[in-house]
Parts: C-alpha cells; sequence; structure tokens
C-alpha cells in the first residue's frame, strides 16, 4: 500500500480538545448490581484457569490426578516443583529464562526506543519523504508478522545468523504499531513551543530530545515498551523457526518442547514432565503480570491518550 | 529523519526484507539437481487449488466469524460497563479481566489444554463430580471452539482496554445533554457511546481478522494434546510451517506465507472499506 492509498483510510478522529475527563470528578451513580454480577462472572472466566496452574503447582503427578484442581491436593510439593523445574537437564530452564530476559530486554527495549525516536521524528519535524514513511508504516501494521516467519527464517539463514539470538532479536526490533502509536502521543505531549524555546536557548536537537521530549514521552514509552515486551516475552512462533539448539530457546518453546516430551508417543508414560511444565508455566506468567501490575499508571494513560485516537 | 533513520533500518531487516524475499522465493521451485529453477506463478496456482490449504483458509474464516465476534461483544459490554460509572470495584475489574493478555500464548494453550484433557483436566473433574457426562473438548468435533476459547479468554481484556480507553475520551458534555433529554444509560450507550467507539472497534475488528489468519501458537501447542485431531494443514499458518520444516518445500512454503498475507491484507481493507461506508450511510 502506498502513501497516497492509505492517508485517506485512517482520517484522524477529531481530536478531542481536552484531556481525558478525571472520573472521581463526575457525579457518582448508583451502583448497578447486575452489572457487578455480570462482571464478577467475567472476573471469575479470567481467573480460575489462573487460580488452576497456581493449585496445580503445588501438587504432584499423583495428585495432579487425583485431586480437585482448583483446590490444594495432598501434600505441598510446590517447592520440590520449583527446585525440579530449576535444576532439571542441567538447568537448562534457568538458561531459558535468561534468553527471554535478554531477548525482551534487547529485542522490546530496542523496538521501543526505536519506535519512540521515530515517532517523535515523524511527529515534530518535516523532511522529504515523511508521508511515503508514514504511509509504509501504517501499511505495515497490518503485514502479519507471523506470515513473515518463514521468509524471515530462509534469508536469516543465507546470511548465516540463524540459531543465534540475533535471529530473535532483529524481527523484535521493528514495531510499526509501536513508531504509530509514539508519533500520535508525539503530537499531543510535546508541544512545538517548547522546543522552539529550547533551539532559541541553543540546545541541539538531541539534547532537546534527551532532556526535555524523552520526559513527555514518558507514558507513551512506557506503554510501548509493555506491548513490545508482550511481544517478545511471549514470542513463540518465530523463535521455533529460527533456533533449534535448546541452549538458545525462550521460555515458549522450551516448555512447549517438554509438554511434547511428556504427552509425545516417543517417550511414553515414563518420562513425567506434568508437574514442571505446569510450575514452569507459573514461573513464566509472573514478571510479565508484575511488571503490568506495577507500572499500572504509567501504561494506562498512555493508552488512553495515544492508542485509540487514529 | 535522522530521529527516523534508526526505525528505518530495523523495518528494512526484519520487515521489507523478509517480505520481499517471500516474493521472489516464491516464483521459483527447488530443482532436482539443485539449485532453483524459475517457475513463474506456478506455486500459486498450485496454492489455488490446494485442498489441503482451503481446509486451512476455510477453518480460521469459520473461526473469525464466530470467535471475533464473540470477543469483541465480550469486550464492549466490558467497556460499556466500567465506563457507566456503576459499577462497583471498577478498578479490580479493569485489571483483572486484562490480566491474561501478559500471560504467553504458549501457557495459555498448556493451561487450557489440561484444563480441557481427559487426564486431570478440571473440566471432567467438574462433569464428573456433578455426574454430568461432558463431551472431549480435544476431540475433533469440539477442537476449533476449544481454540476459540483460549484466544478469547487472552485477548478479551485487552481489547475491553482498547475500547473503555476510547470511551473516555468521549467529551463529557455529550453525556450532560443527554441526560438533560432524559437519556438513561443504556439509551447513551447505543446513541452516543457505541458510535463514537467506531473507530476503536474497527481497529480491535483488524486486529483480530489478523490474529485469527494467522492462528498458529495455540493449535501448534495443543497438537501435542491432540495429534490426531490437530493435522500438518489444520491453519495455513501451520501448513507453511510444516511445508518449509518437515517437507522441505521452502518455495512453496513462501507462496503461501505471501497468499495468507495477501487473504489478510484483502479481509482487513475490505472490512474497512465497508465500515466507512457505513459510516458515510449515516
Amino acid at each position: 500500500m502506498s502513501a497516497a492509498t492509505t492517508a485517506p483510510d485512517r482520517p484522524p478522529v477529531a481530536t478531542p480538545s481536552r484531556r481525558p475527563r478525571q472520573r472521581p470528578a463526575r457525579p457518582r451513580s448508583r451502583a448497578s448490581t447486575s452489572l457487578t454480577v455480570a462482571m464478577v462472572l467475567m472476573l471469575a472466566y479470567t481467573l480460575v484457569p489462573l487460580l488452576w496452574l497456581v493449585m496445580s503447582s503445588t501438587k504432584n503427578s499423583q495428585s495432579l490426578f487425583s485431586s480437585f484442581g482448583l483446590w490444594f491436593g495432598n501434600g505441598f510439593s510446590f517447592f520440590h516443583n520449583v527446585h525440579e523445574v530449576l535444576t532439571y537437564d542441567n538447568g537448562i530452564y534457568v538458561r531459558w529464562l535468561g534468553n527471554t530476559v535478554l531477548y525482551a530486554v534487547v529485542g522490546a527495549g530496542g523496538a521501543a526506543a526505536l519506535a519512540a525516536l521515530g515517532g517523535y521524528g515523524l511527529a515534530k519535524y518535516s523532511f522529504r519523504g515523511k508521508r511515503m514513511v508514514f504511509g509504509m508504516v501504517i501499511g505495515a501494521i497490518t503485514v502479519p508478522t507471523t506470515a513473515l516467519a518463514v521468509p524471515t527464517y530462509l534469508l536469516f539463514s543465507k546470511i548465516g545468523i540463524v540459531n543465534t539470538p540475533w535471529a530473535v532479536i532483529i524481527p523484535a526490533l521493528a514495531s510499526p504499531f509501536g513508531l504509530y502509536l509514539m508519533r500520535v502521543y508525539a503530537l499531543e505531549a510535546v508541544p512545538d513551543s517548547l522546543l522552539e524555546a529550547a533551539r532559541i536557548d541553543g540546545a541541539s536537537e538531541l539534547r532537546t530530545f534527551f532532556t526535555i521530549s524523552l520526559r513527555l514521552l514518558a507514558p507513551g514509552f512506557v506503554t510501548v515498551l509493555l506491548f513490545t515486551l508482550v511481544a517478545t516475552w511471549n514470542n513463540y512462533f518465530l523463535p521455533l523457526i529460527v533456533l533449534n539448539n535448546p541452549k538458545w530457546f525462550p521460555l515458549t518453546v522450551g516448555l512447549s518442547q517438554w509438554n511434547s516430551q511428556t504427552t509425545g508417543p516417543q517417550t511414553g508414560a515414563t518420562l513425567d514432565l506434568y508437574p514442571m511444565v505446569i510450575t514452569g508455566s507459573l514461573l513464566a506468567v509472573v514478571p510479565l503480570v508484575v511488571a503490568f501490575l506495577l507500572l499500572q499508571r504509567y501504561w494506562q494513560s498512555g493508552l488512553a491518550a495515544g492508542s485509540v485516537k487514529q | 529523519m535522522l530521529f527516523v533513520s534508526p526505525f528505518l533500518l530495523a523495518f528494512a531487516f526484519a520487515i521489507a526484507a523478509p517480505l520481499l524475499y517471500a516474493a521472489y522465493l516464491s516464483l521459483f521451485r527447488q530443482g532436482l539437481v539443485g539449485g532453483n529453477v524459475f517457475v513463474g506463478l506456478d506455486n500459486y496456482s498450485r496454492a489455488l487449488s490446494d485442498a489441503l490449504l482451503h481446509t486451512g483458509l476455510i477453518r480460521v474464516a469459520i473461526f473469525l466469524a464466530v470467535q471475533v465476534p464473540v470477543m469483541l461483544g465480550m469486550a464492549l459490554l466490558a467497556a460499556l460497563a466500567l465506563d457507566s460509572g456503576r459499577l462497583r470495584w471498577a478498578a479490580l475489574f479493569r485489571i483483572g479481566i486484562f490480566i491474561p493478555y501478559a500471560v504467553p500464548a504458549v501457557v495459555a494453550a498448556l493451561m487450557w489444554g489440561y484444563i480441557y484433557g481427559p487426564r486431570f483436566g478440571l473440566v471432567h473433574q467438574i462433569g464428573s463430580d456433578l455426574s454430568i457426562p461432558l463431551p472431549d473438548l480435544l476431540s475433533h468435533s469440539w477442537m476449533l471452539a476449544s481454540i476459540g476459547n483460549i484466544t478469547t479468554w487472552e485477548y478479551t481484556g485487552y481489547n475491553m482496554l482498547i475500547l473503555y480507553a476510547a470511551l473516555r475520551s468521549v467529551p463529557y458534555e455529550l453525556y450532560e445533554a443527554a441526560e438533560v433529554d432524559g437519556a438513561g444509560e443504556i439509551r447513551k450507550a447505543v446513541s452516543i457511546k457505541i458510535p463514537a467507539l467506531r473507530q476503536a472497534l474497527l481497529l480491535c475488528t483488524i486486529f483480530s481478522i489478523i490474529g485469527s489468519f494467522q492462528l498458529f501458537n495455540e493449535p501448534n501447542v495443543l497438537q501435542a494434546l491432540a495429534p490426531g485431531v490437530i493435522t500438518t494443514n489444520y491453519t495455513p499458518n501451520m501448513y507453511a510451517f510444516n511445508l518449509a520444516f518437515n517437507g522441505q518445500e521452502y518455495n512453496y512454503s513462501a507462496a503461501i506465507a505471501v497468499v495468507l498475507g495477501g487473504v489478510t491484507a484483502v479481509v482487513a481493507y475490505a472490512v474497512q472499506l465497508w465500515t466507512n461506508r457505513q459510516e458515510r450511510a449515516l
């Protein structure tokens, strides 16, 4: 798609002239019980499987089969399971965790940084080909990244970087949606007058960016960072394809491999990895959930101000 | 330009180059002796008449037609409920329903797969406790619905937050005016909020369409739990994957990737056009 055809497709919604309303300022109407009940049901739907995961991580395999899924079983094997997960196969899980952190920090951090720089550049400067760049990025949002996975593998094997961390990190670095979000956010959050003032004071453009703009962009940046973090932490298809050395696996690929070993026909029932898959899954979930909870304030305001205005 | 160039470099490497390379590869066929032979559009005509690809495409189309409306409907209701101001513990619901988004698809699929499973699955425990015979959710006839449930679980909260964020930017005066005219919460939802969500809903729909066509992680993980049910061509993406890595048919696999990308783009674009036309008709 070219800039000419995409630009009119997504007309900017009339930007509200005000910041998002502060909810507490609104007069409180009475709470509706039926609405609350409906939402409790929905919350139960999202939390019950996670409760099952937590409960199951405290069980050994006999108890997994014999006890009710949403409550503790006989004995408390959580710490035993964790120990098993962390030490099995010379601590391969710890290695996977380390890989995942590496991919997430370099890949997602890099993607968010590039998106912030790029979005800011697109929002605050004019240069030749700017419309084309923006059109290309918008077009790329709809390019399904997983459809690119097989070609990416073929290309990377040509240049000899399959089976290295680069094969996972490089594709993670480009986040068209992140760039788009940062552009919208930069348009709103960084006033031109401030940049003018910095220029008059003789600050270079880079210095202005790092000392002034970056601070204003922070909530948008955290939002993009969290979303790219989820994308890389949870990435499965691409690493599955571009890596075949277990030493470089991220957690997702490693856990899935454990799962196929425990249920696959080739190993039979002798290899009982169920408690490890379950406990390993739980441990893989915790970091992101904690990140989302801790950074709530930032990403919710970033989302409110940025992602929805197109 | 200085600011944008690092992104463009990554973009070129990560998106543009593989895309072009796929298009290039799709025009060749691996020769018997080695080396690629130019075959023009042969791979595409093969794809057009490939029954294995068609079943996968039809399957994700059915998935798309059922799962996406259900998920977005739930997300819309939840977002409206959050925004109504009539909810107790709204913050708890907001973050709680969103949490599955932070769970890797692989973990979600493993977890649900075990819950569905006949061996120590929660579904069957509850079924036998209440002595209700429940179907095998990992069987042929239930699998697609089971996968649909997993993706619904994962993404309802995410869509809810996008819609909720859009609702928060509706100018407050509109509500005041409606209240003066005697509109209740439901009337406000139908006449003000849902129209205001048009763009955000479109965005969610397009992302969901892309996600549906790309379906891979969940069926691929569940394959280990139900090998007979999930075939190597269960979804187009699984087909492309298996062609490339189990069949060594790289060129044809690249053609399928291009076809899949094309179909996705066309459907996403059609939805967008259709929405725009609706908007103009109003």
